[in-house]
């Protein structure tokens, strides 16, 4: 199966198998009107299998959010047909206004103008907690 | 910059050694500090009732020679007719110098303090934070015992739902020589992320048990309730309430320095008769509490 080359754009790579919809869906690429491929399931030698998401325009991407749902993406920023960067991510320290408190008696979940906001506790085994409560987040609660 | 208070972390051992020196200095010369904040206003703004503690905040700032305006319930704020957290932190920040702020909401006197150019003191967030009684124990230990290591702290009662209990385990871990013993019903034992985060996180030796086993070694016994607000079952609550009661029998075997505190109010949890033992320190903590609390509000005022 081939998949035309993008000239100037975004190629988000090494996402975990299975999780392209939700990145797709996370970071709104159905708003743009731009080409955006999604590719399930490509072949990879790290990992056997791999979702890949092409996007054919330059767009700012919430690399936070992409490195907290799957810190193995590598993003590529592609110029004239080449790729001129290439960003490992990594998981963030903060994590503003994306994973929603699940705490009922946590303030955030009870003024709607505070933006949800969580800490990285605990880098080794990702864990994030609310600045306000500190009950740990949960990867349903994006 | 203004400082907070918003949990027990937020201070290092030496900003924690800093108030329990001012405090030290002001039980030994109380009349040297009684005008220490004269022209100062603490406002206590409570969203929910807590008598002791109000009162606690209150006596400490008249003491200084402040003066305290407030409210003691959130029908009596703003809150009840939809107002923020923020733009009521924002608003008595143009009548105060500083607040002492009791909300059920976790978290809200950190919305507080963003949105305040005043000091904010969280005098207890829900079943989150209460970093003042924290001080409060820190403060009654460290004058009890004369240091803050190399004692070995028995937690009995609630220790689930203790805030009280998880926070001087947090404080507690960050001296040497410490170690622990939970003693608790299985049902009301220290949550996971206290085991895994604090004790075994800093490598701190500690026992769990049900039973009264280890109360001659201990240096400390720290007492609490267990609370029927945090039981959804009656059932339950009836079952669990008098698990553990501490009765001057029992204290036979116990060390004759041992210190026995708890955070008050009391219920059964400790028998009357150990009020009479002078090893019974509860009554001086809540008197510390007064203490600490003037040390802190000189400390985030910036009074010398």
């Amino acid at each position: 199966m081939t998949i035309d080359s993008i000239r100037n754009g975004i190629v988000i790579d090494h996402i975990t198998a299975g999780k392209s919809m939700e990145i797709y869906h996370i970071l709104e690429l159905s708003k743009l009107d731009c080409s955006v491929a999604i590719i399930k399931n490509a072949s990879s030698k790290k990992a056997g299998k791999k979702d890949i998401i092409k996007i054919d325009s330059q767009l700012d991407i919430n690399m936070d959010i992409l490195g907290y749902i799957d810190p193995t993406i590598t993003v590529n920023i592609v110029k004239d047909g080449k790729i001129v960067e290439k960003k490992h991510m990594e998981l963030p320290d903060h994590i503003d206004g994306v994973i929603k408190c699940k705490n009922p008696r946590c303030i955030s979940s009870i003024e709607q103008e505070i933006v949800h906001s969580f800490k990285l506790v605990d880098r080794e085994n990702g864990i994030y907690r609310c600045v306000y409560c500190e009950t740990k987040a949960e990867p349903e609660t994006l | 910059m203004k400082k907070d208070l918003i949990g027990i972390t937020d201070l290092s051992k030496e900003e924690l050694a800093e108030l329990i020196a001012i405090a030290e200095k002001i039980i030994e010369d109380p009349v040297a500090y009684s005008e220490k904040c004269k022209g100062k206003k603490l406002a206590t703004c409570f969203f929910e009732p807590s008598t002791r503690t109000r009162l606690s905040f209150e006596a400490a700032m008249l003491e200084l020679g402040g003066s305290v305006l407030g409210f003691s319930e959130a029908n009596s704020s703003s809150a009840a007719k939809g107002e923020s957290v923020a733009d009521t932190a924002r608003t008595i920040s143009c009548y105060a110098d500083i607040i002492a702020m009791r909300h059920p909401k976790e978290g809200a006197p950190m919305v507080a303090a963003q949105a305040a150019p005043i000091p904010i003191i969280n005098a207890g967030d829900g079943g989150h934070n209460h970093p003042t009684q924290t001080l409060t124990d820190l403060l009654t230990i460290y004058r009890e015992k004369g240091r803050l290591s190399d004692l070995k702290i028995g937690f009995c009662g609630d220790l689930k739902f203790g805030r009280t209990v998880h926070s001087l385990i947090q404080a507690m871990s960050r001296y040497e020589g410490i170690s622990f013993v939970l003693i608790s019903p299985e049902e009301l034992c220290v949550p996971e992320y206290i085991k895994k985060d604090v004790l075994d996180g800093k490598n701190i030796p500690y026992v769990e048990t049900s039973s009264w086993d280890e109360l001659p070694e201990l240096d400390i016994l720290y007492m609490t309730r267990v609370q029927r607000e945090r039981f959804f079952n009656e059932a339950d609550y009836m079952r669990l309430k008098d698990a553990f009661i501490l009765t001057a029998d029992r204290l036979q075997d116990a060390k004759p320095d041992l210190c026995i505190m708890h955070p008050l109010p009391r219920v059964n949890e400790i028998e009357r008769a150990v009020d009479e033992d002078p090893r019974a320190c509860y009554f001086k903590q809540a008197l510390y509490g007064k203490y600490i609390r003037m040390a802190l509000i000189l400390k985030l005022l910036g009074v010398e």
